[in-house]
């Protein structure tokens, strides 16, 4: 299950090997995006696009809020 | 939409995942870096005014109002010890009975902003609503700077250059 975390505890499992994943549309992540965070935006979200990621390491989603 | 992510990645075999629930917003508010085509531009938590006094509700107007002109300034925030941004004195608020308490003399709730808004946005704010200065907040209210109207235009003109 999917657990919500806030920000200090993102540094801390970015800066322990965590993947930061932005799942908004591509242009608002071109825009701004969190230091080191991939895009995959939510619609394209799929067995393809999820390859740069390993299925054993922490993965943090965001998008803007938690809407 | 990030929750609705995290449980897609769920059912695509990762075991370990986690929602930012802040997200980008919060990220921004608390003014930390950004990386993307905004990243560079100048925004309000960059240009405020770091050495803007502070005082507590306690403390005595007059004595305040000393310090703050005795540095070249004529603003001064109100806080607590944390840091959270409780009224702010302008002018005319700074020149009242200088036996009041900062409590008594501020304009209680001042309108704050995030770091993250652009100072092209604040510049057209501010003109447009006629305030000389503006307490840059994170989103847990704590101080970043005071924003000048005059370094919210002047940055904005030297972006668009």
């Amino acid at each position: 299950m999917p657990t919500e975390i806030e920000r200090g505890e993102v540094q801390e499992l970015v800066g322990h090997g965590g993947r930061l994943v932005e799942v908004l549309p591509p242009e608002e992540y071109e825009d701004d995006h969190v230091p080191g965070a991939i895009s995959i935006p939510l619609k394209d979200l799929d067995s393809d696009s999820v390859v740069p990621l390993e299925r054993t390491s922490p993965v943090v989603v965001y998008c803007w809020d938690t809407a | 939409m990030a929750p609705r992510a995290a449980w897609r990645l769920e059912s695509l075999g990762f075991r370990k995942v986690y929602i930012y629930a802040g997200g980008k917003l919060d990220w921004m508010a608390a003014g930390l870096p950004t990386e993307g085509k905004n990243a560079g531009r100048p925004r309000a938590g960059d240009i405020a005014r770091k050495d803007v006094p502070t005082a507590r509700l306690g403390d005595r107007l007059g004595a305040v109002r000393e310090r703050v002109k005795a540095s070249g300034w004529d603003s001064v925030v109100v806080t607590n010890d944390d840091g959270i941004v409780l009224g702010l004195l302008r002018g005319e608020e700074l020149a009242a009975d200088g036996d009041l308490s900062m409590e008594r003399a501020m304009g209680s709730g001042p309108s704050t902003f995030r770091p993250y808004v652009s100072a092209r946005e604040m510049a057209e704010y501010m003109t447009e609503h006629e305030l000389e200065s503006s307490p840059i907040t994170t989103s847990d209210g704590r101080l970043v700077g005071l924003l000048l109207k005059q370094d919210a235009i002047a940055a904005a003109k030297d972006a668009s250059a």
